[in-house]
């Protein structure tokens, strides 16, 4: 008998085997909402994929929880009627044009009223025409670069001046490396670059030195050259500010502990896309001392916060962790709702009216929708801990204001977005 | 000199990395003519059994040996990954032999499937497959012939397909009840932690000399060693060599070339496990963690000179010299007085992207040149 044939007997014996054991694994029952008298659908749209599938599927999951829990307290009530959730997910699969033609399927043939979606800016960018030719509307859960505000597009996540420019600020005036040159490094893509942009610009006005910047391109995780340079612009420490993503950041932080480039002898790095998350993947030991910025924080000592991470750990298993991106996913649900309940009808255009001024008490603490589409927030600084939590070392008094247009970018300086009056619009002088 | 030694040590280091990748597929493409595009997760396959690994050493009653881990690791690696390797062959690559574009498309289909397969099949479960895999094809070999020449043959191999299942059962259940981890399927990357001894570096004339590196280095050197031992001693090495240079005179010879051709795939193969090991050890280990490789390892290749595992080696340390001397700006620190003109384009291509860029078009330019790589090379490839 010929080794191929001996597979084939031996695979489909293994598979069967297989096949009769995985019978044992059981699957998860969702409560449903028991009151409810009709049904309404939403899309839900992320990567579940390719290389942007580990960040996005937490959002989903977080997602279906929000869900859950509305279902589970009695749906959405619309004109005396409770309505029952449901969901269609659409997987983005990583690419971008994949992202605009399931849009358009949910929107045209589901007929969904909502599509919650999106991670990466390339794929808001890609979705953003579909929303606006179609008129329906994007509930986007990232913090991103901003310098964009679509009237189809409702943005959670933080706008630079509620992240990266507290975060620069805080780098240069209060950190052990006060004072000290700023080193910048990035994925090579819209969100590092617009970002560094604008960190550039704040320093500029800050009188900050910068002593240089690079850029990784994507899939690259050669990060040799790049420290070299490091250390050689900054021979005596100072600050790093980190855009890279997702596993970029892996290799990044395990090659710079093993030349040196440490807290210890006052290398200190403020990243952006570093969660909780990404933290347990890329492992405590190397990030112990540097730091982050977000609004959420899992570390947040109140009642909202930490039933939001137990109901998470409760729905999804105990190892789990929440972080700022799924925060961001799990108020823009319950935003959705109010805002429907708000408008009595699921019909897009009395909904995006009443989305503004709505509020939420979020797991951060409370937020309100504002006229440019985007929220506010509370921004954090935090100290990452060799528990792989963050140690928050500041918070705002209380939340602030998003920030669409950039202020410190030249060719957006004195702009502002308000969709609540139609001779504003997009894009306006203050 | 300090600085010329730095930069000599980076760039062998990056070089280094790019060899150990390249060199299964220096066999696969060089001797064989497979355009093996699976190459990328084979080592995927390696760096996940080192993550595997890693995680039983963990477990109390290995707790002692943890440090030791990483060693046992390339053995286990090399084993996996040159049994899939054995299966790939076998099921879909022998048939395709001959026809470079079938063989494309089929191996970039085997690679998406192999992605997906680690995304949705818990690793606990991967891990019985192979298990399985092993006993399955390798009891055979181990058992006396007499076995399978009578007319019994079929129970045997019944038989022993079942025992390598309840194996691979068993080590599914227990591993995915010992480590819950492995028991869930996962799309998230995953850390493998190098030992305490391996972090840090080692500091010298001033300059620290990260261990991971060194220590991928090593490997590296190990792994050229062998494979060149093994080709040009050993003799199956022989043997593969002669198939290599002249197939049909080898058949006529005497020589199994269906033996092989699945012996040297295997070891191909395996080669790209050990890649996956020291990869591992710089990043984080994920269903693409191969595919970030694929592109530069046949680069590598097809610049040597397809099937000259010197000109392999050469061209891995060529360009990882020149992308350090390029992407950190070198050139400046050791000529600093260069005229302003020249000094600003080489500040211009100081960063990784442009680096990335501007080595890609050099090696174009070059092949304009030579278009059969650093060492041509008469092979099968040639010969079509």
């Amino acid at each position: 008998m010929s080794i191929t044939k001996r597979l084939f007997s031996g695979l489909s014996t293994i598979a069967v085997g297989a096949a009769l054991s995985a019978c044992g694994a059981g699957s998860n029952q969702t409560k449903g909402c028991i009151d409810c008298t009709d049904s309404v659908t939403v899309g839900i749209l992320h990567s579940l994929s390719g290389t942007m599938a580990i960040s996005e599927s937490t959002l989903v999951d977080t997602e279906k929880m929000a869900i859950e829990e509305i279902n589970a307290s009695g749906g959405i009530s619309v004109g005396g009627k409770q309505y029952e959730i449901k969901y269609i997910v659409e997987d983005g699969a990583s690419d971008w044009p994949t992202f605009a033609e399931k849009s358009k399927k949910l929107i045209s043939q589901d007929k969904v009223p909502v599509v919650f979606g999106g991670w990466t800016s390339a794929s808001r960018k890609a979705m953003l025409p579909v929303y606006e030719s179609k008129d329906a509307f994007l509930y986007y859960p990232i913090q991103y670069e901003a310098q964009e505000c679509s009237n189809n597009i409702f943005y959670t996540g933080a706008t630079p001046n509620q992240q990266s420019e507290p975060a620069t600020e805080f780098m240069f005036k209060r950190s052990p490396a006060s004072g000290k040159p700023f080193y910048l490094v990035g994925s090579d893509y819209v969100f590092p670059r617009t970002s560094n942009t604008i960190t550039k610009e704040q320093l500029k006005s800050l009188g900050g030195k910068l002593a240089g910047e690079d850029y990784l391109p994507l899939g690259n995780t050669e990060v040799a050259p790049i420290i070299a340079k490091i250390k050689k612009a900054l021979p005596n420490g100072g600050v790093i500010i980190n855009t890279l993503n997702g596993d970029q950041n892996v290799a990044f932080f395990k090659q710079i502990q093993d030349v040196g480039i440490t807290p210890r002898n006052g290398y200190y790095v403020m990243s952006y896309s570093i969660a909780e998350e990404e933290i347990s993947t890329i492992g405590a030991e190397f990030l112990e001392g540097h730091y982050g910025a977000w609004n959420y924080m899992m570390s947040i000592n109140t009642p909202a916060s930490k039933k939001f991470a137990n109901n998470f750990k409760k729905r999804w298993g105990s190892d789990r962790v929440v972080a700022d991106p799924q925060e961001s996913a799990y108020n823009m649900v319950y935003l959705w709702k109010a805002a429907v309940e708000k408008a009595g009808t699921f019909e897009d255009n009395a909904v995006r009216k009443a989305l503004v001024g709505v509020k939420f008490d979020a797991p951060q603490g409370p937020v309100e929708v504002m006229p440019n589409h985007h929220l506010s927030q509370t921004v954090r600084i935090g100290q990452i801990t060799s528990g792989g939590q963050f140690k928050i070392l500041e918070s705002t008094d209380g939340p602030v204001l998003p920030q669409a247009w950039n202020q410190f970018e030249p060719s957006s300086k004195g702009y502002a977005c308000d969709w609540t009056n139609p001779r504003k619009g997009e894009r306006f002088r203050l | 000199m300090q600085l010329i030694v730095e930069s000599l040590f980076n760039g062998i280091a990056i070089g280094s990395v790019l060899l150990v990748a390249a060199l299964g597929l220096a066999i696969v493409f060089g001797l064989m003519g497979v355009i093996n595009l699976a190459h990328g997760e084979l080592m995927m396959i390696g760096a996940y059994s080192t993550y595997v690994t890693q995680l039983i050493f963990k477990l109390p009653a290995f707790q002692q040996f943890y440090n030791s881990y990483i060693i046992v690791s390339l053995g286990v690696a090399f084993l996996v990954s040159a049994v899939v390797g054995i299966v790939l062959e076998s099921l879909i690559i022998k048939r395709l032999y001959g026809n470079p574009l079938e063989t494309l498309l089929a191996t970039w289909g085997v690679s998406l499937i192999l992605q997906q397969f680690v995304r949705s099949v818990p690793l606990a479960y991967g891990t019985g497959l192979i298990i399985s895999l092993i006993i399955g094809l390798g009891l055979p070999i181990i058992l006396p012939k007499n076995l399978f020449v009578s007319h019994q043959s079929k129970f045997f191999r019944l038989g022993i397909w079942s025992i390598s299942v309840v194996f691979g059962l068993l080590t599914a259940n227990g591993l995915s009840s010992a480590i819950s981890k492995l028991g869930r399927s996962s799309s998230r990357n995953v850390d493998v932690t190098a030992p305490s001894w391996m972090r840090g570096g080692i500091e010298f004339w001033d300059i620290t000399f990260p261990v991971t590196r060194l220590v991928i280095i090593v490997i590296t050197i190990i792994s050229v060693i062998a494979v060149s031992w093994f080709l040009n001693r050993s003799i199956w090495g022989m043997r593969i060599r002669a198939v290599t240079q002249n197939r049909s005179m080898s058949e006529c010879l005497g020589i199994s070339t269906k033996k092989v051709d699945i012996l040297t795939f295997a070891i191909g193969s395996g080669l790209a496990g050990v890649a996956g090991v020291a990869v591992s050890l710089l990043g984080s280990v994920g269903p693409n963690v191969g595919a970030n490789y694929i592109v530069g390892c046949f680069m590598v290749v097809v610049l040597g000179g397809v099937g000259n595992l010197l000109g392999t080696i050469i061209a891995s340390f060529g360009i990882g010299i020149m992308t350090d001397l390029i992407g950190a700006g070198r050139l400046l620190e050791i000529w600093p007085e260069m005229p302003s003109s020249i000094a600003s384009t080489v500040n211009f291509f100081a960063t990784t992207s442009m680096a990335r860029v501007l080595v890609f078009a050099l090696i174009v330019v070059f092949l304009q040149f030579k278009p059969a790589g650093l060492f041509p090379q008469k092979g099968r490839m040639v010969e079509g």
